[in-house]
């Protein structure tokens, strides 16, 4: 089977099912996706790998059908709340309209693949698609 | 407090806003400035800072270009960048020179040439699609994010922000933001310097090109090119200049600026409204004034979405009730706090750096009683307020002079 690399290093695929981590400040809690040099919260310097739940609900959405040059139209961004954990991702394999995308709808992590690159590795996106 | 505690706006002045094709971003700032200068009563040899932005060109030094066309009196020029709130930052930044005492008059100056700019916040990383999947960057990106992880584009955001509200508190809709539109647009109608001065039909605004829903075209901030200069000084000075001057004068009665303190989610959705309330908070206390006192309201509606959480942020509103608060017609001009009498960013335009200081001078305006056909009557105090993502806040209350 060809490697895979995920779109960003925060989306795990080799360890279990696909899931999102977050740095977890151990003082106060504060959950971040990036490279930290501190907590924004408490500026603590320790962190510890935290999973992040794979369902959540919809707590904020747009569908945007006008965007920079060669990204993909229309697509639904969206913040997901995933045991109150906010999630940044796009809403996947879901019709990109309002009757179809609500505020507060349940919805779980999905991967896709991205392509592949010249040395046969695949990139591995995610977004998040409705549960039920 | 005593009079040299107390700051004035002495002399304001906003350029036309929309398509200046012939001026350059020089001419836009000399214009607003010499405007300010004269407003004032004042020359450059009585300046003693200069605080100045064009957040587009923020390493060129627009204030010692702007020296080199208008007086080029050796004084210190501070270049100012902070997003959308460039502007309010320049003002705040002559503002705290006068209020430590070092200078007598300051002279804060916004500019922006933008007409056509097109989507702001978008496509930022011009990384091209590599040959080999290679991580980058803080997340450790093997491709750019906007589009796949969410949206990096203003309307967006700002779209997401707007739903984000009722999440919380309900009562939104794609209707709501459109009418709230369809006022700012309506307002335009009386202002001859705003970008746009047509009026839309609720239906228009619907059926019009989509951006980023719940935003369509007219629902999103105007780029156009302008400019806005202020001249500041404190009570002690004003104290000797004519009496013209000083019934001419606006009291500076609040001036804040404020960052967005952590919380939950701050870094996956900017969170625009902890630190819009925070700056409201400290201004009305600054001030000594309540959001019922005011006579009109100047915010940031970059967005209409935008436009609603401000009115709870600003406290204009009970919190959770900006939906019902706006249904009732108070933010018309004939309603209890008219918001956005200038037709707002949605219609006046919104040339970034400028935006900080043109919305004072709609106060000022109106304060002055100069404001013509859209005069609110017996206007006495109001409140401008801008954000910048990132973010930053400005807030300033502005009084009508007793002299």
């Amino acid at each position: 089977m060809a490697e895979q690399i995920p779109l960003v290093d925060y989306l795990v695929l080799d360890d279990g099912g696909p899931h999102l981590i977050a740095q977890e400040c151990k003082a106060c809690g504060a959950r971040f996706f990036d490279r930290r040099n501190a907590c924004a919260g408490c500026f603590a310097t320790e962190f510890t790998t935290v999973p992040v739940a794979t369902e959540g609900t919809v707590r904020a959405f747009t569908i945007v059908t006008f965007a920079a040059p060669g990204i993909p139209t229309p697509f639904v961004a969206s913040v997901v709340d995933c045991d109150d954990t906010q999630v940044r991702a796009n809403l996947i394999n879901v019709e990109p309209d309002p009757e179809h995308v609500r505020d507060g709808m349940k919805v779980r992590l999905a991967t896709y693949p991205m392509g592949t690159d010249s040395a046969g590795t695949e990139a591995i996106g995610f977004g998040f698609e409705p549960a039920t | 407090m005593t009079a040299s505690d107390e700051i004035w706006i002495l002399g304001i002045r906003m350029t036309k806003f929309g398509k200046h094709p012939d001026l350059d971003t020089v001419d836009l700032a000399a214009e607003a400035a010499t405007g300010a200068l004269a407003d004032a009563g004042v020359t450059m040899a009585d300046i003693g800072v200069i605080a100045a932005g064009n957040l587009m060109a923020a390493n060129a030094g627009i204030g010692q270009q702007l020296q080199k066309q208008i007086g080029q009196t050796g004084i210190p020029v501070y270049n100012v960048a902070n997003a959308c709130a460039t502007g309010a930052t320049a003002l705040r930044t002559a503002i705290m020179a006068v209020k430590a005492g070092e200078v007598k008059y300051g002279l804060a100056v916004g500019v922006e040439k933008l007409s056509g700019a097109g989507l702001l916040g978008a496509g930022g990383r011009k990384k091209a699609e590599a040959d080999v999947w290679a991580p980058g960057g803080r997340y450790g990106a093997v491709a750019p994010v906007d589009g796949r992880i969410g949206t990096e584009a203003m309307p967006g955001v700002f779209a997401q922000i707007g739903t984000e509200y009722g999440h919380k508190y309900g009562g939104t809709s794609f209707e709501l933001f459109a009418k709230i539109s369809e006022k700012n647009h309506a307002h335009s109608t009386l202002n001859p310097l705003a970008a746009y001065q047509k009026k839309f039909t609720l239906e228009q605004i619907m059926n019009d090109v989509m951006i980023a829903y719940p935003n369509t075209r007219p629902m999103c901030s105007a780029n156009c090119d302008g400019a806005a200069a202020a001249v500041v000084c404190n009570g002690e000075t004003l104290k000797s200049l004519s009496l013209e001057q000083r019934r001419r004068a606006v009291k500076v009665s609040a001036s804040v600026l404020t960052t967005d303190p952590y919380e939950d989610g701050c870094q996956v959705l900017p969170n625009v409204n902890t630190l819009t309330r925070n700056a409201a908070a400290t201004a009305y206390e600054q001030a000594g004034v309540g959001p019922g006192e005011l006579d009109l309201v100047e915010l940031h509606d970059c967005f209409a979405t935008a436009e609603l959480v401000h009115y709870d942020n600003l406290m204009l509103c009970e919190k959770g009730g900006a939906a019902d608060f706006f249904n009732t017609g108070a933010t018309w001009r004939d309603g209890s706090t008219p918001v956005n009498v200038s037709g707002g960013l949605q219609s006046k335009g919104h040339p970034i750096a400028a935006t900080g200081i043109a919305n004072i001078w709609e106060i000022c305006h109106h304060l002055r009683g100069e404001a013509g056909d859209r005069q609110i009557e017996n206007a006495k105090v109001g409140l401008a307020h801008v954000i910048g993502l990132g973010s930053a806040c400005g807030v300033h209350i502005l009084e009508k002079s007793a002299a």
